[in-house]
């Protein structure tokens, strides 16, 4: 690893807001769609998911609380049959394929061994039963899925070299299938045999818009983790290469090299055009292959979105830090030729993010400004008042801090929209934009050209 | 331990911080885990509030679970000292601490010698008393620090105002249209010739605190908040209260009833008259408030007989309760409540007014009940709201839990006169709206309701969807889908491509984001 000097990091008290990781749920439920998320913990746990995920709560969602009373803490009632009594009640409504046990800070304090449960109950009830700590005590929000999927990685069938031969086969039958179908223009002459799963929880449309940037470099996608439904969970093992899609993974990618061997791809991440190029570049590189076309398309990508980027070029903009994406979209917004003061983020894995950090090096090389600071566990008390004396363009920031912000004059974006929106991908470049530019645009009449997607964004 | 989808009171420590956050210059500290500061958001959120909340958390992390606290929270305490200067910082427990059993009043008692502000323990414990439990207990502990702190320091006056004057106890932040309620409230004690002594906690300065025995009596106008310190201000200091919440025209005038008997104690002595009210109820009844003339209206009548569930806290379903049977003529199949520590008065309340009163914290119950009688219209909270969609009955949300959408700009009290008017809009636009809703499908529905006029998609001709990029295209949320459709198929169009594939597509969005 080539260091990084010139990058200046600190660290702060850890006084920040974030969400609390079992907010992973709320995605990761809907991203499997067999899976039933049962959060072990107190009404402190289940009041914050109910009021944090807003409408989805109302939508029969395929998770719920197993809301610990007096008598589980002072141990009067015994866990497992507990546990039991609730997880038969879920097979019994739900009928899921799998449940995750997601420990909290209260199973945590009591230490009570869902790990040592889950094998006797996942026998007994014939479902399997993943557990995962996603607790408030050691992580931050975006964190929570890196712990599920760091559990389900251990779940993922083994892949077996002896499989390649009928493996080779079968690909070379569906090329010479590919190469009969010339109906499609896009369609390549072959593909590489590459072993790829790539892991991070994307919207299905999203996955598949990556799926396809790499199968255009003949680069095939043999699996990802997660897959949309538990019985699709790719095969790991010697010979495999993994690739991460989100900063926050780095639990699943140790264990994914440690446990599983596989091989990984330490690539900046597919956010922005930038990044997505530079992403499939280092792929294609671990394949000995020459990518083709990328350049032209990521100028035309920066060609397509030159309205948007005209609005926030020159302005500056302050991360506050709380979900793990902060790296990659300053480095994105640097790009843009947006100047960023501070980024906040909460906790900073520099081995699993160091091509992130040599980009976002090179990025502020390119474009000529100095690097921004790099606050790990920052304090938001002296963020604000670093925020009043640099008085920011815009802030990015959770949701306690957006309004009063607002009212001292200072625009603001609100942070947990960019873990809902689709920004993976050079195609999902405006939706970035479209977050970034929105508070700046309500500024001025801006009205972006008619056959803009904006809307795709969610707007909360 | 239960399985629990969803509740209608949250944990204790939110109802800790409504009080500590209401009151002005008031600083309050969780002792709790990373992302326990959801009330933050909340408050921020709901109330749209200007300023930063007044909430930080003392970082419970895995060196605390190991070591213990140890100088943390005092130093976190001296440092909001230092910073915000606030006149008092609450400690306040969370899930977390109530396991962790530290001796937090050991801390609160050390940082109370280094900080210029009264360092106070909130004492509520997690696993008995939920949001509304605590944030009762946190007021009545609030005042009675300042009172006796005033009384030991001896600058305390209790001596009654010279005119008749009231207490408001229980006005907070992010309470049901607490801000209107507040205000409509004043103009009617203004209006009564009553001055406002307080209203705690919301927008009071601590220091005030030491005036509240000045009032001749309290109101506390809703159950949930203000009841224990009302009694406390009773027993302690001999100030009545009112705990009779004034929504509707009955209870209102109920309230006003009992305001003239408390004021009356002291008028002939300190005013040297005797006050009567009955010509301002009677006044205000008929020519302020348009509720009763709209019960005595056809509209009215079309309402007599229809069914209503009534679900929510124990003041507001009560009183919507009240409302709908006695004011309107409405039946009230069930009534019920998720404030189980108030059953009692709630039973003695709609007593003889519904069929049934169910008293429950699972909100399954309530569907089920509300889905078994099948009700024309339900009043509940946000989740009864919910059901109501599910099963196509129209709901009025009468009562917290709330969304954004409770909290509206423009004025909405539920009490007092202008809240009947509210009220009555709010049960006659539930009720119709059903109606209106009813009556196409009767007349064999709306004439345009084949016509899919939303549809977005291209003249198709010749252009063909292949069977995968059909499918991808279904994964698209469906308010954006058939704007991809078509942009899709105008790509196709101008490339000459006969089938669109999923490459297609994704090409397609990439040009279309020019």
């Amino acid at each position: 690893m080539k260091t990084l000097e010139t990058l200046a990091f600190e660290c702060e008290t850890g006084n920040y807001h974030t969400f609390c990781p079992i907010s992973c749920v709320a995605w990761l439920y809907q991203k499997i769609e067999d899976s039933f998320f049962l959060v072990v913990g107190t009404k402190t746990c289940g009041y914050f998911l109910q009021n944090a995920l807003g409408v989805t709560i109302f939508a029969e969602p395929r998770y719920a609380m197993a809301e610990l009373e007096e008598g589980d803490i002072s141990a009067k009632l015994n866990d497992q049959e507990e546990l039991q009594k609730i997880c038969l009640n879920i097979k019994n409504d739900r009928n899921p394929s799998v449940i995750f046990w997601i420990g909290t800070c209260t199973t945590e304090i009591i230490k009570m061994d869902l790990e040592g449960i889950a094998p006797v109950l996942e026998k007994r009830l014939g479902i399997p039963i993943i557990v995962a700590r996603a607790n408030g005590l050691d992580y931050a929000f975006t964190q929570g899925e890196d712990t599920v999927l760091a559990a389900m990685a251990h779940r993922c069938p083994e892949y077996n070299h002896c499989d390649t031969g009928k493996k080779v086969l079968g690909e070379i039958e569906c090329l010479a299938k590919l190469n009969n179908d010339s109906k499609s223009i896009f369609q390549k002459e072959r593909l590489t045999r590459s072993n790829l799963v790539l892991f991070g929880s994307l919207p299905s449309s999203v996955a598949s818009q990556l799926n396809l940037e790499s199968k255009r470099q003949s680069v095939f996608v043999s699996g990802w983790l997660p897959s949309q439904r538990y019985n699709e969970l790719p095969k790991l093992g010697e010979g495999i290469y993994v690739c991460g899609v989100n900063p926050f993974l780095s639990r699943t990618a140790t264990t994914l090299m440690r446990r599983r061997k596989c091989q990984l791809i330490g690539a900046p991440f597919p956010i922005g055009p930038d990044g997505t190029r530079a992403w499939i570049e280092k792929i294609c590189s671990i394949f000995n292959l020459k990518p083709e076309g990328l350049e032209e398309k990521e100028n035309q990508i920066w060609e397509n979105n030159k309205d948007y980027i005209q609005i926030i070029k020159g302005k500056s903009v302050f991360f506050m830090g709380d979900n793990l994406l902060e790296i990659s979209l300053a480095r994105f917004l640097i790009r843009c030729g947006m100047i960023v003061y501070e980024i906040g983020i909460p906790y900073m894995d520099k081995r699993y993010q160091s091509a992130e950090l040599l980009f976002l090096q090179h990025t502020c090389e390119t474009m000529e400004i100095p690097l921004p600071r790099i606050v790990e566990k920052p304090d938001n008390y002296s963020q604000i008042q670093r925020m009043r004396e640099l008085k920011p363009h815009l802030a990015i920031t959770g949701m306690a801090h957006a309004n009063p912000l607002e009212a001292r004059n200072i625009d603001t974006k609100w942070s947990v929209e960019f873990t809902f929106a689709q920004i993976h991908g050079s195609s999902n470049a405006r939706d970035i934009l479209e977050l970034v530019t929105r508070p700046l645009r309500r500024r001025g009449g801006f009205t972006p050209n008619s056959r803009s997607l904006s809307k795709q964004t969610l707007g909360h | 331990m239960k399985l629990a989808y969803w509740m209608y009171a949250g944990p204790a420590h939110i109802g800790t911080l409504r009080v500590a956050s209401s009151f002005r210059n008031v600083h309050a500290i969780m002792h709790a885990p990373l992302g326990d500061d959801h009330f933050n958001v909340m408050r921020s959120m709901l109330e749209r509030e200007r300023d930063f909340t007044p909430v930080t958390a003392s970082v419970v992390d895995r060196h605390v679970l190991a070591r213990g606290s140890r100088d943390k929270v005092v130093n976190n305490i001296s440092r909001k000292d230092e910073e915000q200067c606030p006149d008092s910082i609450v400690l306040t427990p969370t899930c977390t601490s109530s396991i962790l059993q530290e001796d937090l009043q050991n801390f609160v008692d050390r940082a109370s010698l280094y900080s210029e502000s009264d360092v106070i323990l909130a004492d509520v414990n997690h696993y008995r008393v939920n949001e509304l439990q605590a944030s009762d207990k946190t007021l009545d502990q609030i005042i009675r620090h300042f009172l006796n702190k005033a009384r030991e320091e001896g600058n305390f006056n209790r001596s009654l105002t010279n005119k008749p004057s009231a207490n408001i106890i229980g006005i907070s932040t992010p309470g049901f249209h607490n801000q209107h309620d507040c205000r409509e409230l004043k103009r009617l004690l203004g209006e009564l010739g009553i001055s406002i002594n307080r209203i705690i906690p919301e927008g009071e300065f601590l220091k005030n605190l030491r005036d509240l025995p000045r009032a001749w009596f309290n109101i506390v106008p809703y159950r949930e908040i203000g009841l224990m310190s009302a009694t406390f201000l009773e027993k302690e200091y001999g100030m009545p209260f009112i705990s009779q919440p004034p929504i509707g025209l009955l209870n209102t005038a109920d309230s006003i009833a009992r305001i003239e008997k408390l004021v009356n104690l002291w008028a002939s002595v300190l005013l040297g008259k005797q006050l009567n009210y009955d010509l301002y109820i009677e006044n205000q009844t008929k020519y302020v408030s348009q509720a009763a003339w709209f019960s005595k209206s056809i509209d009215c009548q079309n309402l007599a007989g229809k069914e209503a569930a009534v679900s929510g806290d124990a003041t507001h379903a009560a009183s919507i309760t009240k409302i709908l049977v006695k004011e309107m003529g409405i039946r009230v199949s069930c009534s019920g409540t998720y404030c189980k520590h108030d059953a009692e008065w709630f039973n003695e309340q709609v007593q003889g007014l519904c069929d049934e009163i169910i008293i429950t914290e699972d909100h399954t119950k309530i569907g089920n009940m509300i889905a078994h009688i099948d009700p024309s219209a339900i009043f509940g909270t946000q989740m009864e709201r919910h059901i109501g969609k599910r099963i196509d009955i129209p709901c009025g949300v009468i009562s917290s839990p709330v969304h954004i959408q409770n909290f509206p700009p423009g004025y909405r009290p539920f009490l007092g006169y202008e809240g009947t008017n509210q009220i009555s809009d709010l049960i006659y636009n539930s009720f119709n709206l059903g109606m209106e809703d009813h009556s196409p499908d009767v007349f064999g529905g709306h004439d345009t309701k084949g016509v899919n006029t939303k549809s977005l998609s291209v003249n198709r001709g010749d252009i063909n969807w292949a069977a995968e990029a059909e499918s991808e295209l279904k994964k698209i949320p469906g308010f954006v889908r058939g704007k991809i459709r078509r942009n899709t198929e105008i790509f196709a169009k101008e490339n000459n491509i006969l089938e669109i594939t999923v490459d297609v597509m994704y090409a397609a969005k990439e040009k279309s984001s020019l």
